[in-house]
């Protein structure tokens, strides 16, 4: 693996606070009713989307599950859109007419947002058939929610994907509850990342609070795909430290659970070695936190202040 | 005592087979359990075993003879010791007339095929690049799809049993020798999971033909037809769309009962970003389906399994196409006005010959072709022309293609309306296996003529 450099650990600071202060002004916006419908936060695994990040190559596909906001910000859009989506805005990635969970950006290679539990499992595969159709040395990865485990479509999915050599990469994030029913409430055996052992798809458990275990796993399983050995799935153990959704007061687990978790914070952890290799001090570190927050406050600014679209925009865009 | 072998039927729909190669000759003896012939089918070719025991007597086809009928004796074994006349004509005509009802409406159709089949509409008449031999709908089908894939690399098919196979109904024989199996690919039997990795494909450039073996499974996977491939256009604001056609057939076939015979037309001209479109002869299928392979959008292909053996000219034209959202006046007429589609049109004509010769109504057959985007401007000109309307489908009643297009007339053209609008559709049950009650349930010439004397007012 190569060797991260100083600019590496900024990035990742960098990134994972922006997806943090990005989902808590998500959570005000809906508190004061600026957003609707359904929001799922990410808040507490953002090493998961930002460990993968770092080994990704520009051309490679992503394709997530609805809890896609911090999916975005790690594949470098802009906050300002997603905002704007999230309020369903005309300046919103997806014109105002997908909300928080059917995000898009073609041109980035992201391929959503899917707002139907498992689905998106055969489509990224489906994006992987093509970078091999094509011939193109790209893969797919994609992201699955512990809940979708249990969803038929997956093991559909993993067989195709073994049988024909499909450059994907599964990423389970493992959060421990699909809404309010926990992994060992759902699952019959909590190994989810043995789940494709039957079809020969190897898999590893990773810790998702760090996210250097992340880059390395994801740095090992991504050259294992790109080299057109198939398939391959890491599950990470991650946590989120809100409800399911925004409607959700997480009542079916306990505070000791949640505080426990917040002791390994993700983005703490990431700070921490920072300072301790003093790539950079506490003074540059609060000028990112300033920055960060300065960015996020004007990216809801932006995303309160776009005009609704417009009435005619109800009957575009049903065909090309 | 001797006995007939008689040409069997091989599938649900076959009518007749072709006699590919004799694998006993006379003067063998044969017992229980033996091969003795390999017959092609619509399907296959398959080995047929003896199920009585004997010496063989005669042989009364040559190896090669084509277009056997089903019920036709082609052999005959018995003792050799006792005397027998062997007639070359085997009595077809006896086991029909026993069964007292047509095994299926396939044999219906090639009856009438003189006066119905081989008419042609109007603009097949006017069409200067018709083809001089007559082809069937499957190879009109397949012929399309290898002219679309040789024209772009970047349409492929997959499906069950689409290559090695050479299709469950032969519609993609001949493919995969063509295009190779990265590019023709037989999947698990695993709709759910095929049918997302394709509506992924297309969302990424490719332009996938997926072939459902028949509509009924398309159940399995029909939160992505919906869900994935209808509604990402729209969701992602017109940044990805999903050129895709799902294509197969649909609707009944001949006594498969309950989970393999229904109509999903109304299902999914109900969906907004779905396209769907109901060919009913070679001709149309082929222009069609072309603008279903070149369309940017997901394209709901509903073929009929009996109508894939149905013949009739076409157009070569490898650039031919028929545009999608345009219905097609088969037959034009005064008196009244009847709007179907597949397989119904047939029944639709046959059932106008005799309004004719019994009635003397001069019936207007619109043949709809595209169920979604719907030729509502076809229909209300016609309606307002003839002043009466039956639709005839084989779908459902309720919320059905005739239920819209009944709304539709009765808002847009209530004062050309001589009469209540009249749908004639299957009944409204689980499809029965019984050939008696299957042929109840569908709609049949007669219903579509007691229709038509309803809204014409004649007892």
């Amino acid at each position: 693996m190569k060797k991260l450099q100083k600019v590496d650990y900024i990035k990742m600071y960098s990134y994972m606070l922006k997806i943090r202060r990005f989902e808590e002004r998500a959570a005000q916006l809906y508190g004061m009713g600026k957003i609707g419908g359904f929001c799922h936060l990410y808040i507490g695994q953002e090493a998961v989307v930002v460990g993968i990040l770092m080994t990704i190559d520009k051309n490679d596909s992503v394709v997530t599950t609805y809890r896609d906001h911090g999916h975005m910000i790690a594949r470098g859009l802009d906050p300002k859109r997603i905002m704007a989506e999230l309020t369903g805005r005309e300046d919103g990635y997806s014109a105002g007419k997908g909300g928080s969970m059917h995000m898009f950006s073609k041109e980035n290679n992201f391929y959503g947002g899917h707002g139907i539990v498992g689905a998106q499992v055969p489509i990224g595969t489906g994006i992987a058939f093509t970078h091999k159709y094509n011939g193109e040395k790209n893969i797919c990865r994609t992201y699955i929610g512990d809940g979708a485990m249990n969803n038929g479509q997956v093991f559909e999915a993993f067989n195709l994907a073994a049988l024909w050599k499909l450059p994907v990469l599964y990423i389970i994030e493992n959060n421990k509850y699909g809404m309010g029913t926990s992994v060992d409430r759902a699952a019959a055996g909590l190994d989810l990342y043995k789940r494709g052992e039957a079809f020969g798809i190897p898999g590893e458990k990773v810790d998702g609070m760090n996210v250097f275990s992340v880059i390395e796993a994801a740095d090992k399983a991504g050259k294992y795909v790109r080299e057109g050995n198939g398939p391959y799935i890491i599950e990470v153990q991650t946590y989120r430290y809100r409800g399911h959704s925004m409607s959700d007061p997480a009542k079916y687990r306990t505070k000791e659970e949640l505080d426990n978790y917040k002791q390994t914070d993700p983005i703490e952890i990431v700070k921490a070695e920072i300072l301790k290799k003093k790539i950079a001090t506490n003074d540059e570190i609060e000028k990112i936190n300033k920055d960060t927050l300065e960015e996020i406050k004007n990216a809801a600014e932006f995303a309160t202040n776009s005009p609704f679209p417009k009435d005619s925009e109800l009957y575009t865009d049903v065909y090309l | 005592m001797s006995i007939e072998i008689l040409m069997p039927a091989l599938s649900p729909t076959m009518t007749e087979g072709n006699l590919s190669k004799w694998l006993i000759k006379k003067g063998d003896a044969v017992k229980a359990g033996d091969l003795i012939a390999e017959i092609e089918t619509d399907k296959a070719t398959m080995e047929v075993e003896a199920v009585d025991e004997g010496v063989v007597l005669d042989l009364l086809f040559e190896e090669g003879e084509a277009n056997i009928p089903v019920n036709k004796a082609i052999a005959i074994i018995g003792d050799p010791n006792e005397k027998v006349e062997v007639k070359k004509e085997a009595p077809i005509e006896k086991v029909i007339e026993e069964k007292k009802i047509e095994k299926n409406i396939e044999t219906k159709i090639e009856n009438k095929k003189a006066d119905i089949i081989d008419t042609p509409s109007p603009k097949i008449e006017e069409d200067r690049n018709l083809s001089s031999e007559e082809i069937t709908m499957r190879q009109a089908l397949r012929d399309t799809m290898a002219e679309e894939m040789r024209k772009d690399n970047k349409v492929f098919i997959l499906g069950e049993e689409v290559a090695e196979y050479q299709g469950a109904y032969k519609v993609t024989q001949g493919l995969l020798q063509e295009f190779g199996k990265e590019r023709v690919l037989d999947t698990p039997i695993s709709e759910h999971g095929f049918t997302g990795l394709a509506v992924g494909a297309a969302f990424k450039g490719l332009r996938p033909i997926l072939e459902f073996m028949t509509f009924n499974f398309s159940m399995q996977a029909i939160d992505q037809i919906i869900n994935s491939a209808a509604k990402t256009l729209y969701m992602s604001g017109g940044q990805i769309n999903c050129p895709i056609v799902f294509r197969g057939p649909n609707g009944a076939a001949a006594q498969v009962a309950a989970q393999h015979s229904q109509d999903f037309s109304s299902w999914y001209s109900q969906v907004p970003g779905l396209k769907v479109i109901a060919p009913s002869t070679p001709y149309n299928a082929k222009g069609l389906l072309r603008s279903a392979i070149s369309d940017q959008n997901p394209v709901i292909f509903l073929e009929n399994e009996i109508l894939y053996g149905l013949k009739g000219q076409v157009n070569n034209d490898i650039n031919f196409s028929i545009p999608i959202g345009k219905a097609n006046i088969e037959k034009e007429g005064k008196d009244l006005t009847i709007v179907t589609y597949s397989i119904m049109l047939q029944k639709s004509k046959e059932a106008a010959l005799r309004l004719k010769e019994e009635y003397n109504l001069d019936v207007e057959i619109i043949d709809l072709q595209t169920l979604r985007p719907l030729d509502t401007e076809t229909i209300l000109n016609s309606v307002k022309k003839t002043n009466r309307l039956i639709t005839v489908e084989e779908s459902w009643p309720f919320g059905s293609v005739g239920s819209e297009i009944a709304n539709i007339v009765q808002r847009d053209a209530f004062d050309y309306l001589d009469s209540p609008v009249i749908k004639v559709n299957s009944a409204d049950v689980p499809m029965p296996y019984a050939l008696s009650l299957e042929k109840l349930y569908l709609p049949q010439v007669d219903d579509i003529i007691n229709a038509a004397k309803k809204v014409s007012y004649i007892k």
